[in-house]
Order: structure tokens, then sequence, then C-alpha cells
């Protein structure tokens, strides 16, 4: 019915307008993947070398994990701008708990480790939660309230560690887990494929994964339905936290101390970059988590790219933006041409 | 359980009925002085309202009569202020929409439940998901899903999605999300208004299935024939209280205009004196992006009323946001007066003659933390009566505006009130007001009437035709058929995205109107065979 008068001329806009809607239904991201590993690969010797590529997955794995977190907010409507400083008191609280229980216990090193990624992954759950609960009982706008505790985490850091990096935790985490290669691949990797998985099996499996598009698709048709919204808005705060959290516990282990210099608002950034760039709707209730991995290796490899042909860090901030704006901008010129049947 | 009948059955067959109250069991629902007090408004005013087992009773009323109010309270929405309500012999207070499904009060909204970006059937069996330990049973609710879309001969797709859908199958997924569970209260809230003829045959008989088995049906709509045709009994409202319940066959549709409006049939609509002269404004061959609009072309005529019929979602209004600019365009021209504006924009329209009245008139039309001063000039400050070098003519802008509102008859004529204040009359005045502060005469009206009083209604249809006397071009876009059957000169109908009549004369009838839904519908199932 649609393609009636497809014979009527004006063939030109009628191609451009099938071209845009056939991309903005696939999606830009895989070609533009492609399109990059191909130039970089060509123009770039290095980009392929082994310690490269690694860099590159353990970058990617990093910003996996927090993207994900941050697409089941924007999932839900809202979005998360605490992440990066969640990082950050994930990773001063991971490393102080570890070094001070170091001194105490010196021989019960399982323990040590495993009360210092309790209390990073707690510090998230706790920011997530107080995020989710300010937005669904409060009725504060998600952009205040997470700008809020941005502040107020990244204070705590601070606070903390007078913002001198704290060391002393156990070598076995450091070594053995944060710099160490399972089967020749970083093991960052593997703990994000593993949340990934289980996020995708959420999304699609199980009835929270639906109840979280549902809520972001029609708050108030979802509530009509039965859906405890408040319930699963507060959740996928929490799991945001929670996965911002994990980041900064993986990002301790490889960098060697607790740092509340580490995350911060270009990360924060960068999550949302990831999950607006893999299609993740800013007005809720679309976005696929093997997606958002796609984006965040995308982002992660022009990163090294431009670090590659030594383009200055505060040029990149401003690509970064670029890339951020663009991505939107074709998000809602895709939305304007959907046709309905 | 092999359909949803045997269900319903099922449920009604164990519904309690040992209760000793012989004549309350006879009624599903009663509810005795139910007042909902909104901000500014009081929408329901000591209501008394019951239903039966088995019945059809329709509720009928002018937009904002205080409807959707009462089926919002029944449906668990909104709590009401004051009075009991009665459901099943039990006495239902702190009722929450969860709760009013789970005990069986299926409730079809016209503002639909539905997420977009979910499939149908996913939609169907939105917060009460078959699932074990979390996990969905996909394929246990795929199964369900396409038996209840069989029992109902709905023609739709479980697995899409419900954005890539018409209006009309969209309130098909509405209603079979209602019918999936046990029913015994069923709320349809104008099921029709964007059905097609067949569509609506088989929701009737849907709907006597239903009755056969003892589920009470609350029925709003506006269309006579259906009235007739399913109804036991009618409850008119107006104003928030209730006029009357009466026996369906008892009452004629005159009668029945008359308790809803208060007033005579011929008083309401002004007898219109159209001398079309030369045309104001073309659209020729219009196809919008999004294709809700699909190879248009209309005109307008100085001196009569252009009307401009279709269901809902039928892309009516579509059609005349596109003169405004409101929506993109794919192919196609508009011609305002005789010049054509490739790029349509509201200020080009504005400065061109021609205004765009919205019909949600929050979201488009006003910003209701300013004064009606500032609302109603808004769309003039370029003129030289209200600013010089960018900067305003205060006191000329109060002189003008409270020219115009008073005018209007607006009430109170304080031009300094916010316009959150104002009632639904009020502020369709205001719109009007901008219309009125240039030099326009086309006029493109978007639903005026939608939630404004009797009274503002009957203000706006005399300003109309005191618009169209002095020689301006009027296009009404309404899904109200008698306020475009009897002021129009000619009528345009459109149906899913394509216009299918031009009425003029004596053409212009409800029945003339309704089969050009179903001509058409006819022709594609002959095509598609």
């Amino acid at each position: 019915m649609v393609n009636n008068n497809l014979a009527s001329g004006h063939l030109h806009q009628k191609e451009v307008n099938q071209l845009v809607r056939a991309i903005s239904a696939m999606g830009l991201l895989p070609i533009m993947l492609v399109v990059l590993i191909a130039a970089l690969s060509i123009f770039e010797p290095r980009f392929l070398g082994i310690f490269n590529i690694l860099n590159v997955l353990r970058e990617t794995s990093f910003l996996a994990i927090l993207a994900a977190g941050q697409m089941l907010v924007l999932i839900v409507g809202g979005f998360d701008l605490s992440v990066g400083a969640v990082v950050a008191l994930s990773s001063t609280v991971t490393a102080t708990v570890m070094a001070n229980l170091l001194g105490i216990m010196p021989d019960d090193v399982g323990l040590v480790i495993f009360a210092g990624v309790a209390a990073g992954i707690g510090c998230g759950v706790a920011v997530g939660l107080v995020n989710g609960l300010c937005v669904a009982f409060l009725r504060v706008s998600p952009f205040m309230v997470t700008l809020g505790t941005l502040s107020i985490t990244a204070g705590i850091a601070l606070l903390l560690t007078n913002g001198i990096p704290v060391y002393g935790m156990p070598k076995v985490f450091v070594k053995s887990f944060g710099r160490a290669l399972w089967l020749g691949l970083p093991t960052t990797v593997y703990v994000a494929l593993a949340l990934v998985i289980m996020v995708w099996v959420i999304q699609r499996y199980t009835v929270l994964g639906r109840y979280i598009y549902a809520i972001g698709g029609n708050l108030q048709a979802s509530l009509v339905s039965g859906v405890s919204t408040k319930t699963y808005l507060v959740m996928a705060y929490t799991m945001c936290g929670a996965l911002a959290a994990i980041t900064g516990v993986l990002l301790t282990a490889r960098v060697g101390s607790g740092q509340a210099t580490l995350g911060g608002n270009i990360v924060m950034l960068q999550s949302i970059a990831a999950a607006v760039i893999a299609g993740v709707s800013l007005r809720g209730g679309i976005g696929r988590v093997e997606l958002v991995t796609l984006g965040a290796l995308f982002l992660s490899i022009v990163t090294n790219g431009m670090n590659l042909v030594r383009i200055d860090s505060k040029i990149q901030t401003i690509v970064l933006g670029i890339i951020v704006i663009i991505a939107v901008a074709l998000e809602e010129y895709g939305n304007r041409r959907k046709i309905r049947e | 359980m092999n359909s949803d009948s045997d269900q319903v059955q099922d449920t009604v067959i164990s519904s309690p009925e040992n209760t000793g109250e012989e004549i309350a069991s006879s009624c599903i629902l009663e509810m005795r002085g139910i007042s909902k007090q909104f901000p500014g408004v009081l929408a329901l005013d000591n209501v008394d309202f019951d239903l039966r087992r088995g019945e059809v009773h329709i509720l009928f009323g002018e937009n904002g009569a205080g409807k959707s109010t009462l089926i919002n309270v029944i449906a668990g929405t909104f709590s009401p202020d004051k009075g009991t309500v009665r459901y099943d012999g039990r006495d239902l207070s702190h009722l929450t929409p969860h709760r009013a499904r789970v005990m069986g009060i299926s409730p079809v909204f016209q503002e639909f439940s539905l997420i977009p970006n979910l499939t149908v059937e996913e939609n169907l069996f939105l917060g009460r998901e078959i699932s074990r330990a979390g996990y969905l049973r996909k394929g246990v609710m795929s199964a369900r899903a396409a038996e209840v879309i069989e029992m109902l001969g709905f023609d739709l797709d479980p697995k899409k999605r419900v954005s890539s859908l018409s209006r009309a199958h969209q309130q098909m997924v509405e209603i079979a999300k209602a019918l999936l569970a046990d029913v015994r209260l069923l709320i349809l809230d104008e099921p029709t208004a964007s059905l097609t003829e067949n569509e609506t045959y088989k929701l009737f008989e849907l709907i006597g299935r239903l009755k056969a088995n003892g589920v009470g049906i609350i029925y709003v709509s506006h269309r006579m024939r259906e009235i007739k045709e399913i109804g036991d009994r009618i409850t008119v409202l107006r104003d928030g209280r209730k006029i009357e319940t009466c026996n369906a066959a008892d009452v004629g549709e005159n009668e029945l205009v008359e308790l809803m409006t208060g007033r005579k049939i011929d008083v309401l609509f002004p007898k219109i004196d159209h001398k079309p002269t030369r045309k104001l404004l073309e659209i020729n061959n219009l196809t919008l992006a999004n294709h809700v609009v699909d190879d248009v072309s209309i005109y307008a005529r100085a001196g009569e009323i252009t009307g401009i019929a279709g269901l809902v979602g039928c892309g009516k209004s579509e059609l005349v946001r596109a003169v405004y600019g409101l929506e993109t365009i794919e192919e196609g021209e508009i011609v305002i007066k005789g010049e054509r504006i490739l790029h349509p924009r509201p200020d080009i329209s504005l400065k061109k003659g021609a205004c765009y009245f919205p019909s949600d008139r929050v979201a488009e039309g006003l910003a209701l933390e300013r004064p009606i001063r500032e609302n109603a000039s808004m769309a003039a400050l370029d003129l030289a009566d209200f600013s010089w070098m960018r900067i305003l003519k205060k006191l000329n802008e109060r002189k003008l505006i409270q020219g115009i509102v008073d005018r209007l008859k607006l009430r109170p004529p304080n031009i300094e009130r916010p316009v959150g204040n104002l009632s639904g009359g009020n502020r369709q005045k205001v719109m009007l007001a901008r219309g009125l502060t240039r030099e326009t005469d086309v006029f493109l009206f978007d639903e005026p009437t939608v939630g404004i009083d009797v009274g503002a209604k009957v203000e706006v249809y005399e300003l109309m035709k005191e618009l169209v006397g002095k020689g301006a071009a009027i296009i009404l876009v309404s899904s109200e058929l008698p306020e475009v059957l009897h002021l129009s000169n000619r009528l345009y109908v459109m149906h899913r995205s394509k216009l299918v009549a031009e009425l003029t004369g004596d053409e212009i009838n409800e029945q003339a109107v309704l089969s050009c839904f179903f001509q058409d519908d006819e022709a594609k199932s002959n095509a598609g065979e």
C-alpha cells in the first residue's frame, strides 16, 4: 500500500527515504564498526598489534559493563549521571577495606578480597538504591537526583582518601586477577561477558526484563496493567549502580590502587554515548544489551584510534561530545519517518 | 480450557450468588452518591449508577460530562471523594487498577494502555505474565494469545510490535487484552471510534456472547445507531451530574441529544449561510513522511465551512497539521491564496493568514502559567500593533486583547489571569483569540469542541458562523459526527490515510459517512483476494 505511488516522480527523494528507513531499522552501528576497523587496520599498523588488541578489549569490557547498567536506566526512561562517581567510590572503598583488613588478618587473603569487593559493590547498590527511591517515590527528575548523588558520591570518595591513591591491596588481587590473562585474554573480558549475558537473559527471558521495557515504553499503561512500576524503577537504578561499582572494582584491580580519580564524568558520558549509539532510546522503552556492547566496542576503538594517531585528549572529549549529539539526532530523525501500516 | 468464552462461563458459574441478597445480586455493580473533585472542576457530583449482570449499559454524555471519570473510578484509577461502590455484593474501597483487574473488572480505555515497543502478545499479557521462577514462559503465552485473537476473530499478528499497528489494530489489541483474563465487568470507552463497520460487527457479536454469559458491560458511545443496536439501558451524564437512566427502547434520538446537551438540537447548531467564493487553501496530492496521510487533495473556499470527518487516527488531523508545518511532508503541495508554500512553517502560514487551532490545547496550545493576555498575543507580537523594533507595546496589547476577549464573551474578562485557572471552554476561547489578533482568513480547527461545555460549544459555533459570514474559509476537523454533519457545507471523509469521499448538500448524513468506511473495507478485501 505504501509503495503504491512509487512510480510517480520524485524518485530520488523516495530512494533517500527508503535508505534512511532501511538503515534506521538495521542500525548504523555494525556498518560504522566495520568501516572503522577496516580504516584503522589499513592506515595504522599498530592497531592490529596483539598488545593493542588486548588493550581495546579491556577498555571495551569496562565500558560495556558500565553501559549495560546505563542502558537499563535509559530503558525505564531515566538516566544516571552518577555512574562515573560510583566507579570512583567503589574503587576507593574496595582498596581501603582491603588494605585495612589485610593489616588485621594477613593470612586470610581470600576473605580480605571478598570483603573488599563486597564493600565496593555495596556502595554502588546503595547509590543506585537512593537514585531509584528518589525517582520512584519522591518523583524528582532523574537528571536532578543523579546529579545530586554524583556530587555526593564523588565527595565521599575524595573525603575517604584525601585524593591520595590507596595502596596495600593483596598482591593476588592485582597480579593474578586485575592484570592477568586467562587463556590469552584479560580477566575483565570474562567478567564483562558473563555480566552482559546475564543482562541479556534478564532482558529476553524474565518478567523483570519485560517490565523494565514496559515501564519505559509507557509508565501509565504499565501501572494500569497492574505492574508495580515503583519497584521495577528502583531495581533498574540499583542494577545500574551495582554494575558501575563492579566496573570500579575491576579498574581498581587493574590499576593496583584505589583512586578517587577513576571514572569521572568522561566515563559517565561514554556510558550514555555507547548506549545511544547502539539505538537505546532516550525516551525509554528501547535498547538491547548486545548492541550496547557493540557500542562500547565502537567507542573504545575510536578512542584507541585517536590515541594511536596521537590526538590530544582534550580534542578527544570534543569528538566524544560530537558523536553523542549525532547519535541522538539520528535517532530522532529515524523516529519521525517511521511508517505505520 | 479451550476458549475464552468457556473461561468466562466458568467464572460466572463460580461467582458467589448465595449471599441471600437476592435483589442486590442481580446487579454486579452499584454506585451510590459518587463525587470526585479535581482542581477547578467537580468532575462527578453525587452520581448513582448500577450495572446488572448480562446487560449493556450505555454511558451517554458530552466530552467533559464525567463519563471517563466515572469509568476510571470503576477501574480503580481514581478513588472517589465521596460515595460507596458495591461490586458483586461486597463493598469496595481502596481499589487499585491491579485489584480491579484481579476481581474481573476489565477496562478498555480510549487512551490505550499499550506499550508501543512490545509486541501484541507481550502487551496482552502485560502485568500478568505466565512465568516460572521469574522466567517468562513465552511458548505458553503465545499459544494463549493466538487462541484469544482467534476467538475474537480479529485480524492481528501477535508477533508484531504495537507501534507499527494502525489505531484500529491497537484498539483490537486493547480489547483482546481486556478479554484475556476472567471478565465479569467489561468497560468499553468508545471502542468503535477507530473501527470499521466490519470490525464493529465482530465486536458486537462478541458483546452478545459476553452478555449471554452474564458479563456486565459499560459502553461509552456517541453513535446513535450503536446505542440503539446493543444498549439495554442508558445513563445520561451532564456536567458531572446524572441526568437520567432510562431503557434504551424508550427514548428517541432527539430526546437523548436534548438530555445530553440540555438544549434543543436546532438551537445547538446554528443555521449557517454558506456563500462559497474563491479557493483560499489548496492541498494537492499530499503524502506525509510517515504515510499517515497518503495522496490526499482537498481545498477550502472563502465563505464556507469545509468539514473533514473520519475515524480516530485516520489522518484527518495530520492533514491540516501539515499545512502548518507540524508534520514532515514527503510530497505534494500546499497552496495558500494561490501561492505555493514550499516548506510550510507556522510563522509562514500565519503571515499568509492561516491559523491552526490544535485539539490538544494543553500540550500544543497554551502556556498554562502565563496570563490570558500573553497567550492571546503570542502569535502576533511581530505586528506593528504589538511591538516596535522588538520592544513590546504593552498598553496597546492590553487594549487589543481586552477587545477580542470581550467579543468572545470570555468570563470573567480579566485578561491577567493565568490560563491554567480557566475551564476548557474558556481555554478554547483564548486559543480563538490568538487567531483573531491577526488578519486571519483561513481557520483550521482540529476538534474544536473537545472537552468544553455546551454553552461554550454554542459560542464556538456562533463564532464560526460569524467568521464564515465575513468571508473566512474554515476547515473543521472533527471526530464528533453530528458536529461536522450539521456545520459543513462540503464534507470530506478520510479513511486509513486516504480521502474516500467528498459529500455536498443532501449527501451529508450519518449513513453516507459511515458507509464510506465500509465501502473501503470491502474494496480492500476484494482486492486482497
